[in-house]
């Protein structure tokens, strides 16, 4: 049955104009329960190249929980009190998003924290990656930040609510155009 | 209804003819700068992304499993008040990853239109019917194999606003998962022989037809049933993973 060796990989589409009745859920941007404690919200606006908000984007991030530990426990569908490090949100019809999570600790001692981010929307023909780094310890260490200009690793770092929440926006085009990221192999 | 501005297919045509003519060969990715899909124009990033080398969170896909996924929602043809209508069909296949390894136990969701090329989506407003007994959305865990399968009906075509007379031709919306977030995929399954796939701007936006080729399925005798449903077998693979196989994913 099985078959080994390299395979050319299935491209990608867009995720369209009507994913939303099967991609997003109630429970999918909350990770953390609403008013449980040290938990914080995670939001923003996703813009396209003329500033204006994309109201029809979708959000995925994978992080590490408060103590540094990457989740591997099922459950993000019927999450049912547990923490499993991933969530979604589509954006609204003001192009925002907002997660309620816990802030990510360093995976590694010395390193920066962040969240790993999947971007889908309609007119976006493939999925973007990008980071959003919590704006604490570690960040003047870390190798892909130290591989932008200031400028250019202002777009993958979160701001800081008085009341502290991040805040995080999402530009897929333009003067201050997020950095997205590709992996080995991926072209 | 149209906006003024609305392209001819015949105008949109002649762009996909331009972009492939001067497409370097062996290109197999989607682009993301595709101008004759209108939408994309201001939605996609004009420069170079940076290439990382995933780290410890980005190498842990989010796991799911039996408490978040209920069998029966596989079988989009479950209605309490009754059947849809249409062609019932059978879609399976495997997902695999770039070193041809079964991705186990993982999350495929799928949606997509009614027999009638019609979403139940309060978007989709174009004049064909809904159909009561069709919501076309599902999902289900890939086996050990790699495998999943889905009980549907076919998706009709419909139209779109991207340019005068446009039809998307039928296809369902695939989400998948690897072992790694790296692998994250959101893609589209076609059917073997659609007349409308020279005229599609999202299908032409991979510009390599080999690398086209691998989004439709192919019609499989062997998975239809007698008396019950047509069949469909469509493998999906997804880029190479970059940790350490784990040693129950090594070859056995
Ligand atoms: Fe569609």
């Amino acid at each position: 049955m099985r078959e080994h060796g390299p395979s050319a990989p299935t491209p990608g589409q867009t995720v369209g104009p009507f994913f939303h009745y099967a991609l997003p859920y109630d429970d999918g941007p909350r990770l953390a329960p609403a008013g449980a404690p040290d938990t914080i919200r995670l939001h923003g606006t996703v813009y396209d190249g003329a500033g204006a908000p994309v109201p029809d984007a979708l959000l995925e991030i994978r992080q590490a929980d408060a103590s540094g530990r990457v989740p591997a426990t099922e459950g993000s569908l019927r999450r049912d009190g547990r923490f499993t490090g991933w969530g979604r949100a589509a954006t609204d019809t003001a192009g925002r998003y907002s997660f309620r999570t816990v802030e990510p600790a360093p995976v590694r001692d010395g390193a920066a924290a962040y969240f790993a981010v999947t971007v889908f929307a309609r007119g976006l023909l493939d999925r973007l990656f990008t980071r959003i780094y919590v704006p604490s310890h570690g960040l003047d260490g870390d190798p892909l930040l130290g591989a932008l200009t200031e400028e250019r690793r202002g777009t993958l770092i979160a701001m800081r609510d008085s009341d502290g929440d991040l805040r995080h926006d999402i530009r897929l085009q333009g003067d201050r155009e997020t950095v997205f990221l590709t992996f080995p192999g991926h072209d | 209804m149209w906006p003024m501005t609305s392209a001819t297919q015949r105008s949109i045509s002649d762009e996909i003819a331009h972009i492939h003519a001067t497409a370097q060969p062996g290109e197999t990715r989607t682009r993301l700068d595709f101008a004759p899909y209108r939408s994309s124009v201001l939605r996609h990033p004009t420069k170079q992304p940076l290439t990382v080398d995933p780290e410890d969170v980005e190498l842990a896909a989010p796991v799911f499993g039996q408490s978040d996924v209920d069998p029966i929602e596989a079988d989009l043809t479950l209605h309490p008040q009754g059947e849809p209508i249409g062609e019932r069909m059978v879609v399976t296949g495997r997902v695999l990853d770039a070193e041809g390894r079964p991705v186990r136990g993982q999350l495929v969701e799928i949606w997509q239109a009614n027999a009638a090329g019609r979403y139940v989506h309060k978007r989709d407003q174009h004049p064909a019917p809904l159909d009561p007994h069709f919501h076309g959305a599902g999902r289900c865990l890939t086996d050990d194999e790699g495998r999943y399968r889905f009980t549907t009906v076919k998706p009709g075509p419909y139209p779109w606003r991207n340019h005068d007379n446009a039809w998307r031709p039928a296809h369902i919306h695939f989400s998948l998962f690897g072992r790694e977030f790296t692998q994250r995929l959101v893609t589209q399954m076609y059917f073997p022989g659609d007349p409308l796939f020279p005229l599609d701007p999202i299908f032409q936006s991979i510009t390599d037809e080999t690398a086209r080729q691998r989004l439709i399925a192919t019609y499989d005798h062997d998975v239809t049933t007698h008396e019950w449903a047509t069949g469909y077998r469509w493998d999906i693979v997804l880029t190479g993973s970059h940790a350490t196989p784990m040693e129950e994913d090594t070859d056995a």
